[in-house]
């Protein structure tokens, strides 16, 4: 409980410090904002009185707590460019992101689980040492040749799919997946390297352990000793490296998302820089960090449900 | 991958060693074509347009052809060589001072000044990488400079982190003590006694760095966010290949094989070292 506790209050410090430089940073993104606001023919007259009204005569620190003030009532500010409120663009661009990722880590897990736990049962033999061979080439390739390789065999040679486009859900379930399969396989197949190095040597460490080799004396069939009894206490730090790339992959996705032109977070963000719009991109960028810090945490506390020995307080804690 | 067992002598064909020295080559290549660039008599410019050979193939005037506009691709990856390099040689470099400079003192005092450097760089490891750099990068205006010092100071903390770890265990060992007995001074422990033994963890560590930042800034390239046109930067011939894609695919792939040998040969490197320092 105490350490959840500290652990809390770790998180509310790093999201301060995460909002703060996030406001600082992208509060100067334009050189002068009223004038970019005011166009080209604006009077020094009217310059001033826009900045009066953007409150950009007010002190930095003034500015940032009335902007957090804002944001804990889900208040961004409205966009620049479109005059839309900041929360909507965002919460109309979210669930792209999210169904990419949701995506992307179901085929990273597809892969790196058999993978992983084949290779950690035949250490050693020609199946590993392919699979190792395989993971060390993915690791090189960065998701954009990935996807841009994807694109050049599965859209252009062979036209099984679509190279670009976005389908909402509602204009059919099959038009969506087609549109989200490539570039969730380019993220996917660089992620499952890290997912399955982790994975396989876990495995391998608890395949030495005792347990395992009294199931294997009692005549345990091989497939039960892998996924009942030696996955679980292996799946640790499988989970933080998921957890973390996951979070990483909520703004890491940006070229991807401009590759296959999605309509989500990390498309959001660039558009929103290349046209200085700083409402926007201080939301954007607040929304990714926020989600990022949260995941890791979360990661953290379910260390804690999956393996026993962490919790502390009750029990033999070490 | 760990299939050697290191017992079993290799009399024929170590196939680890001759990727090794595949890996090297392809690096001292492509690290004397950069730095030699302008120093040759180059048929072209790197940004001069032949306009009679649009999206050419590989052949006699152009080596690796040209991109749509024409441009040529061998001396283009010439130059986007230069870009890449000196960030993917500088940034980590960067990050490993900063790691050694912070890294190393909190190993060694621990208390208060511990707390504080440990404090920070976990407040700056919970900042999602790629978001601040693309900010970082928008805001001051891409160039060499901001980006190689973007991407310095953001993998400084990982840097910090490794260092601290690595100093840890190397502190409580007996020549350290030795040291501290004749007299040694704490910054002489630390060049002298810690530094050369956490060396062979942290250059790995450096060359996987590097091969993060060179994807990194590949992807920065691809977005308009490196060196501006018409600069030429990998990630840059890369989107104006993506746009030429059906038509005159080289374009893209021939970046695209570039980026992929560059950086496993510098993973490969990277492992083979690790691997060496494992078995000491």
């Amino acid at each position: 409980m105490r350490q959840t506790g500290n652990k809390l209050f770790h998180l509310l410090l790093v999201l301060l410090a995460v909002t703060a430089l996030t406001f600082v940073m992208t509060d100067r993104l334009p050189a002068d904002i009223a004038a970019e606001v005011a166009g080209h023919g604006a009077s020094a007259a009217e310059l001033a009185e826009l900045r009066e009204r953007l409150g950009l005569n007010r002190p930095v620190l003034l500015r940032y707590a009335t902007w957090l003030g804002g944001v804990c009532q889900g208040e961004f500010g409205k966009s620049l460019a479109t005059e839309q409120p900041v929360s909507q663009t965002l919460a109309s661009h979210l669930p792209v992101t999210l169904e990419l990722l949701a995506l992307s880590q179901l085929f990273a897990l597809l892969l790196a689980l058999p993978a992983g736990i084949i290779s950690a049962w035949r250490a050693g033999s020609w199946i590993d040492r392919l699979t190792g061979t395989l993971a060390f080439g993915c690791a090189a390739l960065p998701n954009y040749v990935m996807a841009m390789g994807l694109v050049l065999l599965c859209a252009l040679k062979f036209k099984l799919l679509p190279a670009t486009g976005y389908y909402p859900l509602h204009a059919g379930i099959i038009a969506n997946l087609k549109g989200f399969l490539l570039p969730a396989l380019s993220i996917a197949l660089v992620e499952w390297v890290t997912l399955m190095r982790v994975l396989r040597s876990d495995l391998i460490a608890t395949l030495k352990e005792e347990f395992i080799l009294l199931a294997r004396c009692k005549g345990v069939p091989p497939w039960r000793i892998l996924l009942i009894h030696a996955l679980r206490p292996s799946c640790f730090s499988f989970i933080t490296v998921l957890g973390m790339q996951t979070a990483h992959l909520i703004g890491g996705a940006v070229i991807i998302e401009t590759i296959f032109a999605l309509p989500g977070i990390g498309r959001l963000l660039v558009t929103a820089i290349f046209a200085q719009d700083y409402p926007l991109v201080q939301g954007t960028v607040f929304l990714i960090a926020v989600a990022y810090v949260a995941l890791n945490f979360l990661v953290d506390l379910a260390y804690g449900v999956l393996d026993p020995r962490v919790r502390t307080g009750g029990g033999n804690g070490e | 991958m760990a299939s050697n067992q290191a017992t079993k002598p290799t009399p024929h064909f170590d196939r680890g060693r001759f990727s090794f020295y595949a890996a090297c080559s392809w690096l001292a290549l492509l690290l004397f074509g950069a730095v030699t660039a302008s120093l040759w008599p180059l048929p072209f410019a790197p940004d001069q347009i032949d306009s009679e050979q649009l999206a050419a193939l590989p052949g006699e005037a152009h080596l690796l052809g040209t991109d749509a506009m024409g441009r040529d691709l061998a001396i283009r990856l010439l130059f986007g060589a230069r870009v890449s390099l000196t960030i993917g040689i500088c940034a980590p470099l960067l990050g490993l001072g900063v790691g050694l400079l912070l890294g190393m003192p909190a190993a060694l005092y621990r208390g208060w000044v511990e707390r504080v450097i440990m404090t920070i760089t976990d407040v700056l490891l919970a900042f999602p990488t790629l978001v601040f750099l693309l900010v970082f990068t928008a805001l001051l205006g891409p160039s060499l400079t901001t980006i190689t010092m973007g991407m310095g100071l953001l993998i400084a903390p990982r840097f910090i982190r490794v260092v601290r770890s690595a100093t840890l265990t190397i502190v409580q060992r007996e020549f350290v003590l030795a040291a501290r007995i004749c007299g040694a001074r704490d910054i002489t422990i630390m060049t002298g006694e810690i530094l050369p033994n956490i060396m062979g963890t942290l250059l790995p560590y450096t060359l996987i760095v590097a091969g993060f930042v060179i994807i990194a800034e590949g992807g920065l390239g691809f977005l308009g966010l490196s060196v501006p046109s018409p600069a030429a930067s990998w990630g840059g011939m890369l989107a104006a290949g993506r746009d030429t894609l059906e038509q005159a695919p080289h374009v893209a792939m021939i970046p695209m094989s570039v980026i992929f040998l560059t950086v496993l040969s510098i993973n490969l490197i990277g492992e083979r070292l690790r691997r060496g320092y494992e078995r000491n």
